[in-house]
């Protein structure tokens, strides 16, 4: 049994995969805490959908993917951006058009010149045989520059993201620190895609953050079990991916969602907070809701009124 | 200049200023002094302006008219409307307020100094043993205490707050208010806006009436007058007198369908 788990370590694909599958879930784990308390996990799964495209061009052109992917992500940014200041248009609207039409035509991109063969799979569902030796250390690299960046304006962000326009106020470069955010979440978006898969890249933003919040009330111990939780997580789930032989972006974010999963149960005491706000502190608490007197026909039984 | 002179120096002073957002001016050739010590409301309906003026004052809502000046060196601090916060967001209170110190390359955690700073001021708002609570744990009174904390450990010259007590009960309201007054006892300057008449506006040394331009200002007793009032909100309103202050009730002329609705309700 030991043998067989240990058996893929033999190969130095498994142990690279593994390892940026682990650093990967870390990075997003650590960038999603930011993405998830923002509300902005619609912009995560967009970026990836729109460097989707600047990923189909780039293999066809023969550029060099982080450059002609990059560079994809920042026009697609500044179209969504252009769109919404020119036309009354929502930003969330102008981001499901232009990132998805980014994905489109990368899809039809690959459909028309073919090419891409494996790395295209691997782009879109994440696949350990993409990684080569030096994405683990493009992958290392934004996850330290991620790191970095978090414990140098760990408090500017932290302000920032909790209420912008006092942050503002209170001298916080808030526009800057903002882009600084944007640049990692597209950073860590580009370094990992190839080996979580367009599609479910949104996922790892969001599930270890969504654990963390429920199992703490603080921002710091957030942060921290964010990337414990993603680092675990991409390294249960590239196992299960060379043992199941299923593509590593559904195992890993299979295991983040089986997480999600028994922490929700574990937790369910205490998930039911009052609402916040002030607006309880009003008046007199409020009348119990009347219980039916009698279980309904039908036999199920009202459930009983929770305040 | 002497010391003397600077300190009777007003804070910030608008001449003229006319505010828009691309649409017609939400503000229009509004003059305001704000003096040291001075204590004012800005009151008028929804949409008159206030929370601009109010930026106008802190600098973040650029006049597109006239001009603001601040006095050299001046620190301001801004309390938001309990409303606009997400209550949910996993902090401290103790976390919360130490944010006013997040400009610069600072570690992330607290120094002794700054541990030292944040139980002080908590502390002095009568919340120290709430210092490691969740946010979404305080009531409205401790809610605003902690918004107060946060802007008072900024030690800022002049305070600007939006709506202090809209959506907290009378008990809370009163507490506001005496804080308030205490803090510009000790010298702070205030500047709150408010939709509260009687609640709030009528207790305030200074007021400011405001619909796109200001329509009175002074004491209480002078501003708060029938014909101040119709022009500020379009609507007519009596003021009664009651204990020495004065009490405003609002008069459903034509509405006789709304005064039933009330009374039925």
């Amino acid at each position: 049994m030991t043998d067989q788990l240990l058996a893929p370590f033999e190969f130095e694909f498994f142990r690279n995969g593994l390892a940026v599958a682990t650093m990967a879930g870390a990075l997003c784990g650590l960038v999603g805490v930011y993405v998830v308390l923002k509300g902005m996990s619609y912009i995560g799964h967009g970026l990836s959908h729109a460097i989707f495209g600047g990923f189909a061009a780039s293999t066809l052109l023969g550029v060099n993917y982080f450059l002609g992917a990059g560079a994809w992500g920042v026009a697609s940014a500044l179209m969504i951006n252009g769109v919404t200041r020119r036309r009354p248009i929502g930003a969330d609207a102008a981001i499901g058009v232009i990132t998805t039409a980014s994905f489109a035509l990368g899809l039809a991109l690959f459909a028309v010149y073919g090419g891409g063969g494996g790395s295209f799979d691997a782009a879109l569902f994440g696949s350990i045989l993409g990684v080569a030796p030096s994405d683990v250390w493009v992958v290392a690299a934004v996850t330290l520059l991620a790191a970095a960046v978090v414990f140098l304006r760990y408090r500017a962000l932290m302000f920032t993201t909790f209420d912008p326009e006092v942050a503002d106020v209170s001298g916080v470069s808030v526009a800057r620190v903002d882009a600084l955010l944007m640049l990692v979440l597209a950073a860590s978006i580009l370094a990992t895609m190839r080996v979580l898969g367009v599609t479910l890249i949104a996922a790892t933003l969001v599930i270890p953050a969504s654990v963390a919040r429920m199992l703490t009330n603080s921002f710091a111990r957030m942060l921290v079990l964010a990337t414990v939780t993603g680092a675990g997580c991409g390294f249960v789930g590239m196992n299960l991916s060379y043992h199941l032989d299923v593509q590593s972006g559904p195992t890993i974010v299979l295991v983040g969602a089986a997480l999600f999963a028994s922490v929700f149960l574990a937790t369910a005491g205490r998930g039911r907070h009052r609402p916040a706000g002030p607006d309880q502190q009003i008046g007199p608490p409020a009348a119990p809701a009347l219980v039916p007197p009698a279980p309904s026909p039908a036999g199920g039984g009202a459930p009983a009124p929770r305040q | 200049m002497t010391a003397t002179d600077r300190g009777r120096q007003a804070l910030v002073r608008l001449d003229r200023v006319t505010c828009a957002y691309g649409g017609p001016p939400v503000l229009v050739d509004v003059d305001l002094t704000v003096e040291p010590g001075q204590f004012s409301g800005i009151v008028g309906p929804s949409g008159s302006g206030k929370t601009t003026l109010l930026k106008a004052i802190l600098g973040t809502a650029r006049p597109v008219g006239g001009s603001v000046r601040r006095r050299a060196g001046l620190t301001t601090a801004y309390v938001p409307q309990v409303e606009t916060v997400d209550w949910s967001f996993p902090v401290t209170v103790g976390e919360c307020v130490l944010m006013a110190r997040s400009t610069g390359r600072r570690l992330p955690w607290p120094s002794r100094a700054e541990r030292a700073d944040v139980a002080e001021v908590l502390e002095r708002l009568g919340i120290a043993e709430l210092v490691d609570r969740h946010i979404r744990a305080l009531s409205g009174g401790q809610q605003q205490r902690m918004f107060i904390a946060r802007a008072l450990l900024a030690r800022p010259q002049l305070l600007l707050m939006d709506e202090p007590t809209s959506g907290v009960d009378v008990q809370t309201r009163h507490e506001v208010l005496h804080l308030l007054d205490d803090l510009n006892g000790d010298g702070l300057s205030i500047v709150v806006t408010t939709h509260d008449l009687n609640g709030i506006a009528a207790h305030l040394p200074h007021l400011v009436c405001l619909n796109r331009e200001v329509i009175g200002a002074g004491a209480p007793r002078e501003v708060l007058t029938a014909e101040v009032l119709e022009r500020t909100y379009g609507a007519t309103m009596e003021v009664l007198e009651h204990g020495g202050m004065p009490v405003v009730v609002d008069r459903y002329r034509r509405a006789g369908n709304v005064a039933r609705l009330r009374r039925a309700q």
